[in-house]
């Protein structure tokens, strides 16, 4: 027994010497463990990647908008993809819809969000050290990151990067015949697929362990910030959909590189059989959109999260119906497994089974409603500080309202025959879930760079780039209603093909395309802003904008282990603002109800008798101490 | 106004503990989840592709069935591993991982030649969806018998050097839990091909 007591004492010692060690600027800046780190290198990750996958977009808007344009002036950038005619190679046009598509949601919204702000705002606002595991955070960055290589490296290839669409459905991308986009490219955007999920999987484990099991003392569900909710409830739908793609994905592989038929069936090519049968490309689609569709609040709920945070700071007002916000996202997050076949009404789909889901999709109506109202009403009557945060937010409600407006009509199986796969849907889904949710990561970065990088980000230039971005976004999508009503299909190549499409809109797509390339433009001042003011910024306060959230008080620049001495034990909720008697208009989580006699609720002086139960709980400290 | 306020029956709350799990075993029970996830969406796909018709009728090699009972024996002495290191029976404790591990080596043979049978019933990987799922679904499972075999590497490494005793148990809890976990894994897997095969 001796040596087993010593032992322990023996290892206990070592792993805190080495916690203690300085680290080397690679173990740092590079594979660092630390949560901040990696929520800064997701972050700058996903702007690199946003400016990518925003300039395909503009690149296929100026073939739809001005379809004789001489192109020869990209010439250095996509060599032979424009041909010698100085037009966009058809082939390359599929490529860029399908690559835009797929960085936008994926490393944009998905990792470049969530990754961002569940990494750098769980363990601050819950009060913990850390993740809990700093190790498989760090994991979670580099697949990440190696998955982004892969399909970096796959717009360079000579076939030129997966084509088939963002949602890849077989049989064009089981078949490396069918188009030069399902060689390579397709095998790379899988292999690419399977690293994210791997990393997206890795990260939600760590956010749902870090909010269940590191929250500080005190720190109840009913007080988490709706922030923390948010990116919970996220991680959760991760958790469980992502496993979903994997499988759809692994099977696609086998189709591909091993001859299976999952997927495939009596498939002519050229006139030749292939030997593939009795495979189901439904299958496939089922498989996709149970991922596909939580997919769609996996990006858009930690953006919902952020602008309650954002809206309820900045209309100094507590946010109306926290616990109503709470249960219309875990709402949404149930209703997001049962409603992924409305993206199939037109597969031949038994119409009974078509109207279930279609009253599924329209229940997804009345949380989402809650939220917006909500948020309405949070801002009624508020002391409203425009902050450039503050109007991302607000912009954010008004795009999660207008596009979730024709959400209704799109999840009518009726009326979704007319309108599937045409400029409706994508008009849709860019404001409802493109538009709003970019916005929240928007809004987050302006509201959170103080405590990420310890200065403030210019005003004057978030103004300018607010509204340049919200009028050039209801530029493009608002247009795309009509040209969608019209009947026209989205992913086309070039609208002048086609008798229906040749004498109506050129003047609306132009229009469009030239509203994109404003919008585009504008992010620049965002891009010039952010590094600007990261170096020579305004420095910042210790709560800039009198915040109640845990993370404004630690350190503004917070070192490893967020908070010198003890982390902060929590006694009421995140939302105390303008209290009626309270002598600041904001009193931050931390403030015990005993300081408090002028404000509180004859309720909340009965809770000044649990403070000393709060305080003597166990400390839940993962380092006793900070480093 | 406050005569309202008072009115209101706020129920008081108790302050709550943080939940005192071990946030590294809590983590396996969220990776157990996202394989929960993974193997669900194979057997709905088997099931939706079933319903569809076209189906090849074969029976299952009976070498499976032997290889059940191998797993379900090296769950238990993988049991017994626990139950040793619970009352500092170190001897005990490595000859149980020990054995466990080479039972998780005999059942990855035996399911190899599983698919040898298979091919020798003109069952292949490449055909039929009703045998390519045959042989994902044991491939994928093997796949993580192969990640809990390196798990239990660990554990023995750890047993030896004296890290794994009474006061100390989450290391081979986390790993008994993780093959359990993929024991009945197999269990489900296993029955579900019987009965909608």
């Amino acid at each position: 027994m001796a040596t087993v007591e010593t032992n322990l004492a023996t290892t206990a010692h070592i792993a805190e010497h080495e916690h203690h060690e300085p680290q080397s600027f690679i173990r740092t800046y590079v594979f660092s463990e630390d949560h901040k780190t990696i929520a800064k290198q997701y972050l700058i990750t996903g702007i690199v990647w946003a400016i990518i996958g925003i300039s395909m977009s503009v690149i296929f808007r100026l073939q739809l908008g001005f379809p004789d344009m001489n192109l020869s002036f990209l010439k250095p950038i996509l060599g032979t993809w424009i041909n010698e005619s100085n037009k966009l190679d058809p082939n390359f046009y599929l490529a860029l819809v399908t690559m835009h598509g797929t960085i936008m949601v994926f490393f944009v919204l998905t990792a470049g969000l969530s990754g961002t702000f569940s990494n750098f705002l769980i363990p601050l606002q819950v009060g913990a050290r850390d993740m809990a595991s700093g190790f498989l955070n760090m994991l979670s960055y580099w697949f990440f990151f190696l998955a982004g290589l892969l399909m970096f490296v796959s717009l360079f290839i000579e076939t030129g990067p997966a084509a088939g669409g963002w949602v890849i459905y077989p049989p064009l991308s089981a078949l490396p015949q069918a188009h030069i986009g399902s060689e390579l490219g397709m095998t790379l955007w899988l292999s690419s697929m399977a690293l994210f999920i791997v990393s997206q999987l890795l990260g939600g484990i760590n956010y749902i362990t870090t909010v269940i099991n590191l929250r500080t003392r005190g720190m109840s569900f009913s007080k988490l910030p709706l922030t923390i909710w948010a990116f919970f409830l996220t991680a959760v739908l991760g958790l469980i959909s992502f496993p979903v793609l994997l499988s759809a994905a692994l099977l696609l592989i086998f189709d591909r590189s091993f001859g299976t038929s999952f997927y495939l069936s009596e498939i002519y090519i050229n006139g030749e059989a292939l030997p593939n049968v009795g495979g189901s490309p439904i299958l496939f689609q089922h498989l996709f959109w149970f991922l596909g569709h939580p997919e769609v609040y996996i990006v858009m709920l930690p953006a919902l999260g952020i602008t309650s945070e954002i809206i309820a700071t900045n209309a100094r007002k507590p946010i109306f119906g926290y616990r109503a916000m709470i249960a219309s996202m875990m709402g949404i997050a149930f209703l997001a497994f049962i409603v992924w076949a409305h993206h199939m009404f037109v597969t031949g789909m038994n119409p009974f089974l078509g109207s279930i889901f279609m009253f599924l999709t329209l229940i997804i109506a009345v949380p989402s409603a809650v939220k917006a109202f909500n948020y309405i009403t949070t801002l009624w009557r508020g002391n409203i500080r425009f902050t450039p945060a503050m109007l991302f937010s607000i912009g954010l409600v008004s795009f999660f309202i207008s596009g979730g407006v024709t959400g209704l009509i799109l999840g009518n199986s009726a009326l979704d025959i007319q309108l599937h796969d045409t400029y409706f849907v994508v008009a849709h889904f860019h404001l409802v879930m493109g538009a709003s949710s970019a916005f929240g990561l928007l809004a987050g970065v302006y509201h959170w760079f103080p405590k990420m990088f310890g200065r403030m980000m210019n005003d004057k230039l978030g103004y300018v780039h607010f509204w340049m971005t919200f009028i050039g976004i209801y530029c493009v999508f608002f247009p795309m209603h009509y040209t969608g009503i019209a009947g026209f299909p989205r992913r086309y190549y070039a609208f002048t093909s086609y008798d229906y499409t040749k004498n109506i809109f050129a003047d609306m797509n132009s229009f469009i395309s030239i509203a994109a390339i404003f919008a585009f433009g504008s992010q620049f001042l965002f891009l010039y802003n952010f590094v600007y003011s990261m170096f020579w910024g305004k420095k910042a306060t210790q709560n800039p904008w009198k915040s109640n959230t845990l993370e404004w008080t630690a350190p503004i620049e917070p070192g490893h282990g967020n908070w010198p001495g003890e982390i902060p034990a929590v006694y009421r909720w995140p939302y105390d603002y303008s209290k009626p008697g309270a002598k600041d208009d904001f009193i931050p989580q931390n403030v015990p109800y005993s300081q408090t006699p002028e404000s509180n609720l004859p309720h909340e002086n009965e809770l000044i008798g649990l403070e000393k139960e709060i305080e003597a709980q166990n400390l839940n400290d993962q380092f006793k101490q900070p480093h | 106004m406050k005569e309202e306020l008072e009115s209101i029956d706020y129920t008081i709350e108790e302050p709550e503990e943080t939940l005192s799990m071990n946030p590294k075993k809590f983590i396996m029970w969220l990776f157990i989840v996202s394989i929960i996830m993974l193997f669900a969406a194979m057997t709905s796909a088997y099931l939706v592709r079933r319903a569809e018709g076209n189906w090849l009728e074969y029976t299952i090699p009976a070498v499976f069935s032997y290889s059940t009972a191998v797993l379900i024996f090296s769950s238990i002495t993988m049991h017994l591993a626990y139950w040793a290191a619970k009352k500092d029976q170190f001897s005990l404790m490595r000859l149980a991982i020990s054995i466990t591990f080479v039972a998780g080596i005999a059942f990855l043979y035996m399911q190899f030649q599983g698919w040898v049978q298979l091919v020798d019933q003109k069952v292949f990987f490449v055909g039929n969806p009703a045998g390519s799922f045959m042989y994902v679904f044991t491939g994928l499972h093997a796949f993580h018998i192969i990640s809990g075999l390196i798990v239990l590497l660990f554990a023995l490494r750890a047993a030896f050097r004296l890290h794994i005793h009474a006061k100390s148990l989450d290391q081979i809890e986390i790993a008994a839990t993780y093959w359990h976990f993929l024991d009945v894994l197999w269990l489900y897997l296993f029955a579900f091909l019987i009965y909608f095969h």
